[in-house]
């Protein structure tokens, strides 16, 4: 800690580091303060302040956006579906690999729920909700053991399955379609129920989020997604099982979207062939805009679902304030681009404080 | 060694073809295989094969169940063949199977305008008639086509409907499939023109794309109705439109407040008819379209017309029909489906 003896005095002299000293210090604030610091600076809060500006914004333009009962239904319930594809979206992400066949997983499921409720009338809601799970659960498992056992790239592998389980759903549905009159009243009226106003599907989703982020940022399996995603090679030198995490990963992100597709028959009622195409870029999108590094090993779940929450309300918000389709698109575009340029800004100063720290100059 | 391989690989690529083309055989069996029945030849007996997009379908069920009632009270013998799935040439072997057979007549909803064209030909040389409906072929493939609707009546029953059920004033949004869709977009065009016209208190406020999905559609709808907090009707002449925001709206404060109709099928809109949601809203009826085609199969047979502009002939409770340009015979006025009527109709 002590200054080298001055013999140049022109050039700053650092502190030559000792056995003792470390990278990092520890920090002197208040642990309060720490966490209300870290808080303020956090991706997540940032993502919030923006969210919370949309919505301010779409209020005062037209007060029923946020204050009518349906605004503020429709403010919870609109996201529901994403916020799930989201969470495990992210947990994939996190672990540097990507799920782009959740759309097809979630039309499956959710024609899977259709036909039950209609071939099988018997079966108790809570059933179908459970085969819609498994059923997700293990279209995941099938891209995770092609992911991790055949090492080719998530993005790839993902990508085919993404057609191959749609092309299930088209062969399977063909030109027949779901319609409200098909399904169970109790169910359908699921798809708006609200408990002390707040949306059940919106419960639902929030509490599989909690469930998750508390796994991840507690679990030491959970953690294990993070080193994995740094730097996957140093995970299997270091002795972690990359495999199964992996496959973990892809098995949550499939049954998630099962249970998004559940949701999406309570909420729209209707189910054709092409239910939920398209819908994995916005989720990806979501855990983007998140604070989820694309390259994994950062990122949270609360910051992905706060990310689909305002990729939903901003695309609701924006007809609203009289900004036309096109322009829409473009912004969620410039988020998108923002979000990663952050990152690697972010990224970049943090690699040269690090640097800095570490071989003072 | 390459030689070996790569014979075996042509020896593969000849396997896969054959077992597709096998399986392609076995799935394209037919369900009600009653063509062979149709030798009661041209001489006479009026003898009627339905070719619809695909078997199973069931907008098709409806519209051949309507022509088999009318060429049975015609004295004649129905049949129905068809594709299991609706591919661009795969009821080229159904219409050759009847030619060959000369039935009197094929009644076909043709799955792509040219592809069939030169099989429906053949059909024509051997003197069978043959009548398009629902989706027609070029028009030099067939005798008559047919046509459901106009663009004009589909515009005009939509306007009249939700001008109706708003007491002709307040503002009005229109929910379409996709901004580029031809048909819509021409469609939305005469509605324009008809509210400047005729309804001078409607007002068109918004006009917006659901792309022909149930998500987008559910969600636009739900935007269009915190956008325009005084809208009092919507018209989305789109099936998936229509059905999608008859779903948002029943789950909203607004239902019943703001007005719903447009082009719909009744399984599709069958729970928002009955929750109140949606009073009524359009389309033709299969079975009656279904019904005028074998009508005119009939006339042509017979030789009452020969599918000229200006041709009549009468089809059974239908009415009297007249040939119009292009070889073509609309049915009609579309048909308004509502809570007194829809659970006649299942498709």
């Amino acid at each position: 800690m002590t200054p080298a003896p001055t013999q140049e005095p022109t050039v700053s002299v650092p502190d030559t580091p000792t056995e003792t000293q470390l990278l990092v210090e520890p920090s002197s604030m208040s642990p309060r303060r720490r966490v209300l610091e870290g808080l303020l600076r956090s991706r997540e809060f940032s993502i919030l302040v923006v969210l919370l500006l949309v919505i301010a914004a779409a209020t005062i333009k037209n007060p029923s956006f946020l204050l009518s009962s349906s605004g503020w239904r429709d403010l919870l319930l609109t996201p529901s579906m994403l916020i799930l594809l989201a969470v495990g979206q992210a947990a994939v992400i996190i672990t540097r690999n990507v799920d782009l066949s959740v759309g097809s997983v979630l039309g499956l499921t959710a024609y899977l729920t259709g036909r039950l409720f209609i071939d099988h009338p018997e079966l108790p809601m809570v059933a179908v909700f459970v085969a819609a799970i498994v059923v997700g659960g293990l279209l995941g498992l099938i891209n995770g053991l092609l992911v991790a056992l055949a090492r080719v790239p998530a993005l790839v592998i993902t990508l085919g399955t993404l057609y191959i389980y749609r092309g299930i759903v088209l062969s399977w549905a063909g030109s027949s379609r779901i319609n409200a009159s098909d399904l169970p009243s109790g169910f359908l009226s699921l798809g708006t129920a609200q408990v002390l106003t707040i949306p059940v599907l919106f419960i639902v989703a929030v509490a599989v989020l909690v469930a998750v982020g508390y796994y991840l940022y507690t679990a030491r399996s959970g953690r294990e997604f993070y080193a994995i995603g740094s730097d996957p090679d140093a995970a299997v030198l270091y002795g972690l099982n990359v495999r199964r995490r992996v496959v973990g990963a892809f098995v949550l992100s499939g049954a998630l979207a099962g249970l998004a597709g559940v949701v999406f028959a309570a909420r729209y009622g209707s189910v054709s062939s092409d239910a939920g195409t398209g819908i994995e870029l916005q989720a990806v999108a979501a855990v983007v805009i998140g604070g989820v590094a694309i390259f994994g090993g950062s990122g949270t779940v609360w910051g992905a679902a706060l990310g689909a929450v305002l990729l939903v309300t901003i695309n609701r918000a924006l007809p609203m304030l009289g900004i036309p389709d096109f322009w829409q698109q473009a912004l969620v575009g410039a988020l998108i681009l923002s979000a990663i340029v952050l990152d690697r800004v972010l990224a970049a100063r943090q690699s040269r404080r690090l640097v800095e720290a570490r071989d003072p100059s | 060694m390459t030689s070996i391989s790569r014979r075996s690989a042509v020896l593969g690529v000849a396997a896969l073809t054959a077992g597709l083309a096998l399986t392609g055989c076995t799935k394209a069996a037919t369900d009600s295989g009653t063509a062979g029945t149709g030798a009661a030849t041209a001489a006479g007996k009026l003898s009627v094969v339905f070719i619809p997009k695909n078997l199973g379908n069931p907008y098709f069920d409806t519209s051949d169940a309507g022509g088999k009632k009318a060429v049975e009270a015609l004295g004649g013998t129905y049949s129905e063949v068809g594709p299991q799935q609706a591919s661009p040439d795969g009821q080229v072997q159904y219409i050759n199977t009847a030619a060959q057979q000369h039935v009197s007549a094929l009644v076909v909803s043709a799955n792509d305008p040219k592809a069939i064209g030169d099989a429906l030909n053949q059909a024509r040389k051997g003197g069978t008639k043959v009548v398009t409906f629902d989706s027609d072929t070029d028009a030099q493939y067939r005798d008559l086509f047919i046509n459901q609707a106009s663009p004009e009546g589909l515009a005009k029953v939509e306007v009249d409907g939700i001008t109706k059920q708003i007491g002709d004033s307040g503002e009005i949004a229109i929910l379409s499939a996709s901004a580029n869709a031809t048909n819509q977009n021409a469609w939305i065009d005469l509605m324009k023109k008809d509210l400047a016209a005729n309804h001078p208190n409607v007002k068109l406020v918004d006009v917006v794309y659901g792309n022909d999905d149930d998500q987008t559609s559910f969600d636009k709808t739900a935007a269009l109705l915190q956008t325009h907090p005084n809208l009092k009707g919507i018209i989305s002449p789109t099936t998936v439109g229509v059905a999608a925001a008859a779903r948002y709206l029943s789950t909203s404060d607004k239902k019943v407040k703001v007005a719903l109709t447009g082009l719909g099928t009744p399984n599709q809109m069958r729970e928002y008819v009955k929750n109140g949601t949606v009073n009524e809203f359009y389309l033709w009826n299969p079975a009656d379209l279904g019904a005028l085609a074998a009508y005119a199969a009939d006339a042509l047979v017979k030789g009452k017309i020969t599918g000229k502009e200006g041709d009549t002939f009468t089809a059974g409770s239908l009415g009297d029909f007249k040939v119009g340009a292009n070889q073509t015979v609309l049915l009609g006025d579309p048909f308004a489906f509502n809570a007194g009527n829809i659970d006649q109709f299942k498709f």
